[in-house]
Order: C-alpha cells, then sequence, then structure tokens
C-alpha cells in the first residue's frame, strides 16, 4: 500500500496548516460481482486516524461511497515540532502508516 | 496519410475537474504508482542484484517519447511495456511482471514520467515501417458488430458528442493513465480492449504484435504533442 502525505515545510507556532494524505486502495465497495456472478465482499478503509502534538487531531470513518485510491485533506494548528503520525485499517484488516516530521519555528 | 490537425491531447476533451486532478501533482491519482514505481526502480533484485537504476542512471528520461520502436537486437517492435519485461527477464534474471500487473503499471508509469512534457516522435521509417503499415491497416479497418474502424470515430468525428462524451482525437500520450472509470491506473492496451469492447469487437490479449503496431501508428499521429503520463482521463 503506497501512501503520500504533504505537510509545509515549516510552519509558524499556532499557524493553520493543511495536511494532505492519498492512499493506494482499491476501496472496493462490496456492491460489485465478478464476471461469474459471485459479490466481490466488501473492502474498504473504514477508519484512518491522525496523532500529532501528544493528541488526534483527525479521524476519518470512510464508507463504501469513497472513490478508490482516497485523497482526504484537513487543516491542523501547529502546536509544536515533531512526528504526525497517521495510521488507517481497511475491512481485510489491512493495517497501514505513515509518519511526516512537522517542523515549527519562527 | 491524413493525421488531425491541429493535434489535441485528450485533456481537451476532458471536464474542468477532470484537467484540475490532472494538474495537482499531489492529487493525481496516477502519481500514488509512479511513486512505487520510483521505489521499484531501485530495488535490486534476481542473482544478479541489478536494479532498473544500476544500469539506467538518469531514469530514462526522453525513453518513453520515442516508443514504441525497433529493437535493434532482435528485429521487433516493442513498447515501454514489453521493453520493462524484456529487461527482467534478460538483465536481472527474473519473470517478467504480467501485463496490467501493479508492477509493470508502476514502473512504466515512472520511466514514462520522466518523459513528461517531452514531444512524442517515433521513428517510423526503415525497419520501423512494416510495423507502422501493419498499424496504419489496423487503425483503418472496420471491425465489430458496429462494423466501425479507429478512423470512423478518432478522424472523422472527433470533437463530437457520443453520448454524454466528447469524442477525443484517440491520442496516447497520457499513458499509462489513471481513468476514473477504471479507478485504477491502466496501460494503452488496457484502453485498446475498451474501444474494441465497445465497438463488439474481439479484443486481443495485452501485448499482441496488432496492438504494438497500432501503438506505434498512434505515436505517430500524436507527433509533437508532449507526454503527460499519469493523465487523468475519464
Amino acid at each position: 500500500m503506497v501512501a503520500r502525505v504533504r505537510v509545509p515545510a515549516v510552519v509558524r507556532p499556532a499557524e493553520v496548516f493543511v495536511v494532505r494524505i492519498a492512499i493506494q486502495h482499491v476501496m472496493e465497495t462490496g456492491f460489485r460481482l465478478t464476471d461469474t456472478g459471485r459479490p466481490i465482499p466488501r473492502n474498504v478503509i473504514h477508519t484512518l486516524a491522525v496523532r500529532y502534538g501528544g493528541q488526534e487531531v483527525f479521524r476519518a470513518e470512510l464508507g463504501s461511497g469513497v472513490a478508490a485510491n482516497p485523497y482526504l485533506e484537513f487543516p491542523v494548528q501547529a502546536v509544536a515540532s515533531g512526528p504526525m503520525v497517521f495510521e488507517w485499517v481497511d475491512d481485510a484488516g489491512i493495517r497501514g502508516s505513515e509518519t511526516v516530521a512537522i517542523t515549527v519555528a519562527g | 496519410m491524413s493525421r488531425p490537425s491541429p493535434a489535441r491531447s485528450g485533456l481537451v476533451f476532458a471536464g474542468p475537474t477532470v484537467r484540475a486532478l490532472q494538474a495537482d501533482d499531489f492529487a493525481n491519482p496516477g502519481m500514488l504508482w509512479v511513486e512505487r514505481g520510483q521505489k521499484l526502480w531501485s530495488e535490486p533484485v534476481g542473482p544478479s542484484r541489478r536494479s532498473c537504476g544500476s544500469c539506467h542512471a538518469d531514469a530514462l528520461r526522453g525513453a518513453a517519447a520515442s516508443l514504441p520502436a525497433v529493437d535493434a537486437a532482435t528485429g521487433r517492435l516493442v513498447n515501454l511495456e514489453s521493453r520493462i519485461q524484456a529487461c527482467q527477464a534478460q538483465r536481472q534474471g527474473i519473470e517478467p511482471a504480467a501485463h496490467e500487473s501493479d508492477a509493470l503499471l508502476a514502473l512504466s508509469a515512472y520511466v514514462a514520467y520522466q518523459s513528461r512534457g517531452m514531444p512524442v516522435r517515433v521513428e517510423v521509417d526503415g525497419p520501423a515501417r512494416p510495423y507502422f503499415e501493419r498499424g496504419r491497416a489496423s487503425y483503418h479497418r472496420r471491425i465489430g458488430q458496429l462494423n466501425l474502424a479507429c478512423s470512423h470515430c478518432h478522424d472523422a468525428n472527433w470533437g463530437r458528442r457520443l453520448g454524454p462524451e466528447t469524442i477525443s482525437q484517440g491520442h496516447g500520450v497520457g499513458y499509462p493513465a489513471y481513468r476514473l472509470e477504471w479507478q485504477a491506473l491502466g496501460s494503452l492496451h488496457r484502453r485498446f480492449r475498451s474501444c474494441l469492447s465497445g465497438v463488439r469487437a474481439e479484443m486481443l490479449p495485452q501485448g499482441h504484435p496488432d496492438y504494438l503496431a497500432l501503438e506505434l501508428y498512434l505515436a505517430w499521429r500524436a507527433s509533437s504533442l508532449p507526454v503527460e503520463t499519469p493523465a487523468v482521463r475519464r
């Protein structure tokens, strides 16, 4: 599973900045059938949680209405330099994670 | 020999949201494959522990813009995907990645991405000539239950409507491309199969010599258009 995260290289203290994440995932809805008529089981990333500065700053619960390779963006307020940790899990139980460093200066 | 003039990329016929998605290098979902391809590029594999990068230092910048081309060693026409497969089998000594596999899509997207913005320029004379003529013949041959040739839509009727879609000139410069219909990155040969299914013709397997020849003819038609990989299309 490939994931891409983008944050500003440097943010000022208390600045509100945008975090963008894209994850490669089929996001199988569970409503489709194979060529021979068998249902394809649902497999979507159902939970994505983001921790930064000692607390959870963002949580998303995704469903079958979200397109493949989900892309999300959300604002976060800068508190201190440190890691921002992204963790997600899909219906097949596969977990993914990504970490980026947030640099607060100025 | 006619080709649409002026040549217009499929991007011109796409809606504003699709164009915006392609223009944003982060939101463009095709970049996920490019990034995977970058990792695979430098991964040593096989008995020789050689990666693609061990031999090709510059990630083959510009190579995708001049393919398909006749391979000097075998005298056969190769496109980007079959060139990668040949390298995997002969130089790296591994089982070549299957057509439309995630690994082959990622690698071909990464290599084509190195040529992004460079104009397509393929050799159609000399040893490539018979392949070019074969591709031109398939392009103009009526096929399928609808009895249509490629030229009936993409030469004679581009810019007009087919249901909700605007018919493009049928240039493959953005492939491998992310199609919203597929919800994934896909190769030009997969796109060929979609068109053939549309005219209810028999679909050939990917990498078929007819598809390679057609790819060469299309690249000639698209001459001077820039490579857009990874493009986004509906």
